[in-house]
């Protein structure tokens, strides 16, 4: 993602996320899910929507890596998917959108 | 430079795709340019587990390789397209868009498509037939206004979709025409066997039945057959057989079968020598092979022989042996199953109460297995098949073949490590059993997924999985190594392992666990087994650690169909008071839940959001419940019959004692969960036997099993000791349940891990009750650790703040989920479809 003119979208204090693990945030129609990666110190966020069976549950998955590389497990399927590009990581055919995440005086942005 | 050699191939099918595939292993890129038409919408996909698609696998999960792979090795693919016209003078193919295609070599893989009987009234609504992903869509979309299904066929495949319809909630009958089902592959008492077990699955079956007409006006209202009668059905699914696509061939000129399918000679060319026919299109010595193996041999030849050039390799007769994927009931044949004019000498088990029938064809010389018939259970199906084609000799009683092993004990008869190197193992992709060892051994593979991906054995039906599983442990023990189950990529340990290192160390959380004795940052398998395994040492309350926990245990509910869960109160016994069941009825239409009575006695609210959970909970603990862990791997019910205090046949309180025994393991977590049952009598009502550890009253005392399981593979409970009182009793099941909790791998059942544990059932008795380890002191101290850490989760998470802020959807929003959406189903609630 290049600086195209990204909004960025002040979701919620630090405090509202769980540590290694993940929560969902409303943004107008859209619902996004934010995982506070603590393990690695990054932050990711992406559709909250499994495109599997179109379920909203993406941000009560399970994260972890796969060797090294961070990623995300719907709790349905146990699809897993890549924080990082939002592809399928069992080589599947769909994907999840990701989007970027800055932290300003303890709130969480999310660029849309 | 020469041109490329352009070859064209008609039908994107599981054969048109696998010629692509071993062309292009074959050629090694450069020497053709490949085109591939196909008329169905999507690439290639996975025909054979079709049925897979009614039970959640996705269009893609089928396909057999997305449209990149053929992007990225240079194969021009047009989906959607259908190939009109032949011109076999100028070479050229004609789609219905009006492309035209010129070819070197043109290859019709066009599979078949179903045969549709010509009965008056076929044409009406509600009329079906199985075979692409579109058909079951239609099928899917048309049962949810249906009642009735009738399917017409009594063959594998019919068989295959009156289960699938009986899984959409069809009442479902089927229609054969011949006087017994799978006349093909079943002789008269396997059908017989089949049919009452078809039966018990709730499938009405009818044979001798010819259909004169289809009733009904625009839709389809029911089946006339010829004797007179009459079966009503709102939809109707046809499977009486294939009709070959020989369409194209013939408008081009081609020789083709009087009752169909495209002529082709040894090395699969047609009276054509620039085109060949493959797979379910192609009729070779009068005959049609309707399964996938014999389809992918054809590629292998065609493409063996376009790469050289010249005939290196032909199609010679195939072995047609099948194996019915049905879950539920078990149905094999193979080899010659009829011998029906050969010399031979038939052995045959029949077991009416179990619903077994084996028949095995032996030569009469006593040395050779011909072929076989297999009903009701066919474990040995692999091995059997292996048996008949390698012409191995039989060993000296065969019938210990065919017998069930008992438990315990290793399986009767010839291992695999008898087979010929020379057997072929997969025969979908006709894989040796050599290849497959060498590979294990030079590649050091460590798993069958490994297996999979490097020889391709076990990649088409799936059949030889389990034969590829022994295969594996066999060459591993051979090399000296023990293939040692590892949790995942962040820890090199067994479970059992890992569960002694975790008490050793004393480490509490999931970080201090993974920084002592693993690698990484965890993932979606190892951390709720370590959670699983620090809930079974320490009982803390798991909900401290969420983010580990799977969700159900996350949310301490059961995650439904569109992200929904269910509230599962605590009823121990299965004995519950007018009040508790007036409280459960007032909370549900509070929040507008969906009830159901569980199969383990208690009640299933279904639908809350998670905001609303804590609410329910408040509300239900008010009244006296507990949460009933339905959403952990830990002790479920503990089902009973009332026993003496009502029963007239009941000899000891089983109501009671089971409430002893659920307050006393409520709240354990286990590798996996556990069910438990009291009958009052021998009469077993409570089912018992069917429990991971069941009780049953004797005169004298309790009779305790151990080790069964209901679920995909039901397995009855074993015996383990008889007629013991009330404490000796409960002292067996807590040593007993803590040594599985200790040694199990992570979510395996009692039943799988007794059918693992070395030395079987002697050496069970031989820990717990002669205490053989000398540990039996020690695991009823961890045993009566738990029992008296007992908390009840739910009150927990009620009255601590920072645990009950967690149920909400949104962090920056108190609204509830706004894509839930229910429709309304007899009355009450369901989630709407996927
Ligand atoms: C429900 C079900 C269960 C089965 N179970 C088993 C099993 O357990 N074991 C087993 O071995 N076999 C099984 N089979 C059979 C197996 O699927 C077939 O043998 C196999 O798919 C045949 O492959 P094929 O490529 O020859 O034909 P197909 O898979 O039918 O492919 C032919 C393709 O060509 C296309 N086509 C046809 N004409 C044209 C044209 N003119 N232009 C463009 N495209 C065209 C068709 O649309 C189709 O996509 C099962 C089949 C079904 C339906
Ligand atoms: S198991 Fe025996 S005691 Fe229990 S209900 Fe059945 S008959 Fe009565
Ligand atoms: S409750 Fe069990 S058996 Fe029923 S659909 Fe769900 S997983 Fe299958
Ligand atoms: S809905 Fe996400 S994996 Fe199925």
């Amino acid at each position: 993602m290049t600086n195209k003119n990204i909004t960025w979208f002040k979701a919620a204090p630090i405090a509202a996320f769980p540590e290694n693990g993940g929560a969902c945030v409303k943004y107008h129609d859209k619902q996004i899910a934010v995982f506070h990666f603590k393990q690695l110190d990054k932050w990711y966020a992406t559709d909250n929507e499994c495109p599997h069976k179109h379920q909203m549950i993406l941000s009560r998955g399970m994260i972890g890596d796969q060797q090294g590389h961070p990623k995300v497990a719907c709790p349905f399927h146990k699809k897993t998917f890549s924080l990082e590009t939002g592809l399928n990581l069992q080589g599947e055919d769909y994907c999840i959108n990701v989007y970027p995440v800055k932290i300003e005086e303890g709130f969480v942005f999310i660029g849309v | 430079m020469t041109q490329p050699l352009k070859v064209v191939v008609v039908g994107n099918g599981m054969v048109g795709y696998k010629f692509c595939e071993k062309l292009l292993t074959k050629a090694g890129g450069g020497s053709f340019s490949i085109t591939v038409i196909g008329e169905e919408p999507r690439p290639a996909y996975d025909r054979v587990h079709l049925s897979a698609y009614f039970s959640g696998t996705s269009a893609e999960e089928l396909s057999m390789a997305p449209a990149s792979w053929y992007l990225d090795n240079g194969i021009r693919l047009l989906t959607g397209e259908c190939v009109t016209q032949i011109n076999p003078q100028a070479r050229v193919v004609v789609t219905h868009t009006g492309l035209q295609i010129p070819y070197d070599k043109l290859i019709l893989a066009t599979g078949s498509s179903a045969f549709v009987p010509a009965v008056a009234g076929v044409e009406k609504e509600g009329v079906f037939v199985y075979r692409t992903i579109e058909d079951l869509d239609a099928i899917i979309a048309y049962a949810k206004n249906a009642n009735r299904a009738a399917v017409i066929g009594g063959g594998l495949l019919g068989l295959e979709a009156a289960k699938a319809a009986l899984d959409l909630g069809l009442e479902t009958q089927v229609v054969e025409f011949a006087p017994r089902l799978m006349p093909r592959q079943l002789d008269t008492a396997g059908a017989d066997m089949l049919k009452s077990k078809m039966e018990q699955l709730g499938i009405g079956i009818h044979l001798n039945k010819n259909t004169a007409f289809f009733d009904g006006d625009v839709a389809v209202k029911g089946l006339s057959f010829t004797d007179q009668s009459y079966l009503e059905a709102d939809m109707v699914i046809i499977s009486a057989g294939i009709r070959p696509r020989d369409e194209l061939a013939k408008q081009a000129g081609l020789a083709v079968g009087p009752r169909g399918g495209i002529i082709v000679d040894d090395a699969l060319t047609t009276s054509d020598a620039h085109i060949h026919a493959i797979g379910e299109c192609a009729l070779y010595q009068n005959m049609i092979y309707g399964l996938v193996a014999p389809g992918y041999e054809m590629a292998d030849i065609v493409a063996t022989n376009l790469v050289s050039g010249q005939i290196d390799k032909t199609f010679k007769p195939f072995d047609m042996s099948t194996k019915l994927k049905l879950i539920g009931v078990d149905v094999a044949s193979f080899g010659e199953p009829f011998c029906e004019h050969i010399p031979h000498n038939t052995l045959v088990i029949e077991d009416k109460l179990k619903g077994i029938y084996k028949r095995l064809n032996v030569s009469t010389d006593g040395k050779y297995l011909l072929g076989g018939i297999l009903v009701g259970e066919a474990d040995n199906y692999n091995m059997l098949l292996q048996m008949t084609k390698n012409q191995m000799i039989l060993p000296p009683s065969p019938e210990d073949l065919i017998l069930a092993p008992r438990k315990g004990e290793a399986t009767a008869g010839a291992g695999i490590s008898a087979l010929p190197d020379s057997a072929s193992v997969c025969s979908c992709e006709n894989i040796t059993k050599g290849t497959i060892c060498d590979a294990i051994e030079s590649q050091n593979l460590a798993d069958v997924a490994a297996i999979k991906k490097c020889t391709k054995a076990g990649t088409g039906c799936g059949g030889c999985v389990p034969m590829l599983s022994d295969l594996l442990t066999e060459t591993l023990k051979k090399q000296g190594k023990t293939i040692k189950k590892v949790i995942c990529e962040h820890f090199d340990y067994s479970r059992q392992e890992l569960y002694h290192l975790i008490k050793m160390s004393e480490t509490r959380t999931f970080e201090e666990v993974l920084t002592a004795h693993g690698k990484g940052c965890g993932c979606e398998v190892c951390k709720p087994a370590v959670a699983s395994m620090l809930a079974s040492i320490y009982n803390e309350v798991i909900a401290k650690q969420a983010v580990i926990q799977d969700t159900n245990d996350r949310y301490l509910a059961n995650i439904q169909r569109g992200g929904t869960y269910s509230v599962v109160p605590r009823v121990p016994g299965g004995e519950i008071t007018p009040d508790q069941l007036i409280a459960l009825g007032v909370v549900a239409k509070k929040y507008d839940l969906y009830c159901k009575i569980t199969g383990g006695q208690r009640v299933d609210l279904f639908g809350a959001r998670v905001e609303q959970l804590p609410l329910i909970w408040e509300e239900l603990i008010e009244v006296g419940f507990e949460s009933g862990h339905a959403y952990g791997k830990a002790l479920r019910t503990v089902k009973s019959c009332v026993g003496s205090t009502w029963c007239r046949f009941g000899v000891q309180d089983a109501v009671g004692y089971a409430i002893r025994i659920e307050n006393r393991y409520k709240g354990i977590r286990a590798p996996h969960k556990l069910k438990s049952a009291v009958s009052g009598c021998t009469r077993e009502c409570a089912e018992a036997q069917s429990k991971d550890f069941g009780i049953i009253a004797t005169e004298k005392g309790w009779n305790l099993y151990l080790c069964g399981n209901g679920g995909i593979k039901p397995q009855h409970a074993v015996l383990f000791a008889s007629d013991l009182d009330d404490e000796t009793c409960i002292k067996y099941i807590d040593r007993f349940l803590m040594f599985y909790i200790k040694t199990a791998e992570p979510l395996q059942r009692t039943a799988t891990w007794f059918n693992k544990l070395e030395g079987g059932l002697k050496y069970l008795r031989d820990v717990i009750i002669n205490d053989s380890l000398g540990i039996c002191h020690e695991l009823e101290k961890e045993m009566a650790y738990l029992i008296d850490t007992y908390h009840d989760e739910w009150r927990v998470a009620v009255e601590t703040p920072e645990i009950r802020s967690r149920f909400t959807h949104f962090v920056n929003s108190e609204e509830a989920d706004p894509s839930l959406q229910f429709v309304e189903m007899r009355t009450q609630k369901r989630p709407a479809d996927w």
